[in-house]
């Protein structure tokens, strides 16, 4: 039995240095946004001028504000068409869903360093050129896939016969999505739409390929000051990054079960 | 899915169109159709833009063959998404083990919480802090030099390590998420039930655990090596001028030598390359589960 228990222990320990390794650069990273030194040397002396200095940024803020803009539009436009979507994929029998099902994943499992030049091509094709829209059709597309597997989970808990019943009390097909589905699978919406948040707030790759100068987000402006040299203002932008996806995470985690745990 | 529809059901795909058509509609545009366009550029001598001149070609597909250049680029590519899958197996599956069969309880799920939560923050953010660890005179450097009583240098950033360190911290999540799944769902009267039968705490993990868990594994071994096979960012900020892989030769025909039918055919073959591999990794799945 002791030893079942020293090993118990080891485990427990190892998480702890998994943790340690997966928090401790990010912690860095942001301790040195508080520190005066502009060529992150120690002694550590406390500051908070990087983030004053941002304020003076007009490059990082437009594109801060680009960067929100975008991912509002892409939540709104992708729970909207995604939460229909799988309401439909749950609620009729017809030939070729499997497929339908299927084609969700290339959006999610190609590279998106493959997509993300996939659609600079065609979008150059087409004449939408680069720039905000352009961004904002690949981020809705990125996160449609997200948003019907996650609505769609939370649909699989949902009992049919619950609809069946509001119809043969009288209830129409709009009432019965407004009155029974939509309250039940709102969780799922909710995650959804966090989710799909993350992934346009976050999406780097193809933000990159089809941005323009002056019309970018904030990932590719971070890239860009990261290739050019950069300053502790970098480490102040990227903390605000990183405590607003984390926190937004934490509230999807509160809508919606990862664990698998029923 | 199809067996809970049985009883509240409909039939017929009329009805569902109009909730179906948006969602897919705007996959077609994003996703489908630029798909197409880029097999269709490969073949292109130039962009078919501004009146320019062009002509359906091999020559970007010959390119590639015939240039030793991107073949061994694919490979050093290949090689970069095999060792951090590797890395991310020997460092994600331990932990998983110990989320799912050791810790219990609200301890486990806060602690699971916290091993997938940098995923989901953003991932050139997470690159750009170990350019603060890695650096010379950085933190890993001090640090080890404070503790140390002799004078060493750590510098590993532009290197190929940085670009694994970087590359494992970045996809170790998923690794952890889809064996933690599997474990957890392997009955623990069965571990048990082997050790009860004389098998030692080896043979449980030889001959029980891990064959069950095979089809985590798989699904997290497909979920890094693609990415990481086509990552371009990492190596650019990690690695430096040993940074170049085939992503970045990638991104070069597109935002420096602008050379983007040679561009499109070396997506498409890395595509090609990547939809072979999964498919060979699909069986293996389908049988594990």
């Amino acid at each position: 039995m002791t030893t079942t228990r020293i090993l118990e222990w080891l485990g427990r320990f190892y998480i702890f240095l998994l943790l340690a390794f997966l928090y401790l650069p990010i912690i860095i990273m942001a301790l040195m946004s508080f520190n005066a030194s502009p060529f992150y040397q120690l002694p550590f002396e406390w500051t908070t001028d990087w983030y004053a200095s941002l304020w003076q940024n007009d490059q990082l803020i437009s594109a801060t504000w680009n960067s929100i803009e975008i991912a509002i539009i892409t939540t709104i436009i992708s729970t909207l068409l995604g939460s229909m979507a799988s309401l439909a994929l749950y609620r009729y029998e017809f030939r070729g869903k499997k497929f339908l099902q299927a084609l969700l994943f290339p959006p999610i499992a190609i590279p998106w360093l493959i997509t993300g030049t996939a659609m600079l091509i065609f979008f150059f094709g087409i004449g939408i050129g680069r720039g905000l829209v352009a961004i904002l059709l690949g981020h809705v597309a990125l996160a449609l896939p997200y948003v019907i597997v996650v609505v769609s989970a939370r649909l699989q808990t949902f009992a049919p016969e619950l609809e069946e019943a509001a119809r043969s009390l009288g209830a129409n097909q709009w009432q019965v999505t407004n009155r029974v589905t939509l309250p039940w699978i709102m969780p799922g919406v909710i995650a959804g739409g966090l989710f799909a948040f993350a992934v346009s707030f976050d999406q780097f790759v193809v933000s990159y390929f089809l941005s323009t100068p002056g019309q970018t987000t904030l990932p590719v402006e971070i890239y860009a000051a990261i290739r050019k040299g950069f300053t502790p203002e970098i480490n102040a932008v990227s903390t605000i990054i990183i405590v607003v996806s984390m926190a937004l995470m934490l509230l999807t985690a509160r809508f919606f079960k990862f664990g698998g745990e029923k | 899915m199809g067996d809970q529809l049985a009883t509240g059901s409909r039939r017929g795909l009329k009805p569902a169109l109009p909730l179906l058509l948006p969602a897919y509609l705007w996959l077609t545009v994003a996703i489908f159709l630029p798909l197409s366009a880029m097999v269709f550029f490969s073949f292109m001598t130039d962009l078919p833009l501004a009146g320019k001149e062009w002509a359906f070609t091999l020559g970007n597909y010959a390119a590639f063959f015939s240039q030793s250049l991107y073949s061994t680029l694919l490979l050093a590519s290949l090689r970069l998404g095999l060792e951090v899958t590797l890395w991310c197996v020997v460092v994600g599956y331990p932990a998983a083990y110990v989320l799912a069969k050791v810790l219990k309880g609200r301890s486990r799920e806060a602690i699971f919480l916290l091993v997938i939560l940098p995923f989901w923050s953003n991932g050139l953010v997470r690159i750009f802090s170990w350019a603060m660890v890695l650096r010379e005179g950085g933190i890993l450097d001090t640090a080890l030099n404070a503790v140390l009583p002799f004078k060493i240098n750590i510098d590993l950033m532009y290197s190929y390590p940085a670009v694994i360190i970087g590359l494992v911290h970045s996809y170790v999540p998923y690794m952890v998420l889809t064996c933690y799944l599997t474990l957890q769902a392997i009955d623990d009267s069965l571990l048990e039930a082997g050790r009860s039968l004389g098998a030692s705490r080896l043979q449980v993990l030889k001959r029980v655990i891990i064959p069950l868990s095979m089809p985590g594994l798989i699904a997290g071994a497909a979920l890094i090596f693609v990415p990481v096979v086509g990552s371009f960012m990492e190596p650019r900020i990690l690695g430096g001028r040993t940074g170049t892989f085939y992503g970045t030769v990638i991104e070069d025909q597109f935002v420096a030598v602008f050379n983007w039918p040679l561009g499109a055919a070396l997506s498409f073959i890395l595509l090609a390359v990547v939809l072979i591999i999964l498919a060979l990794a699909a069986p293996v799945l389908r049988r594990a589960g």
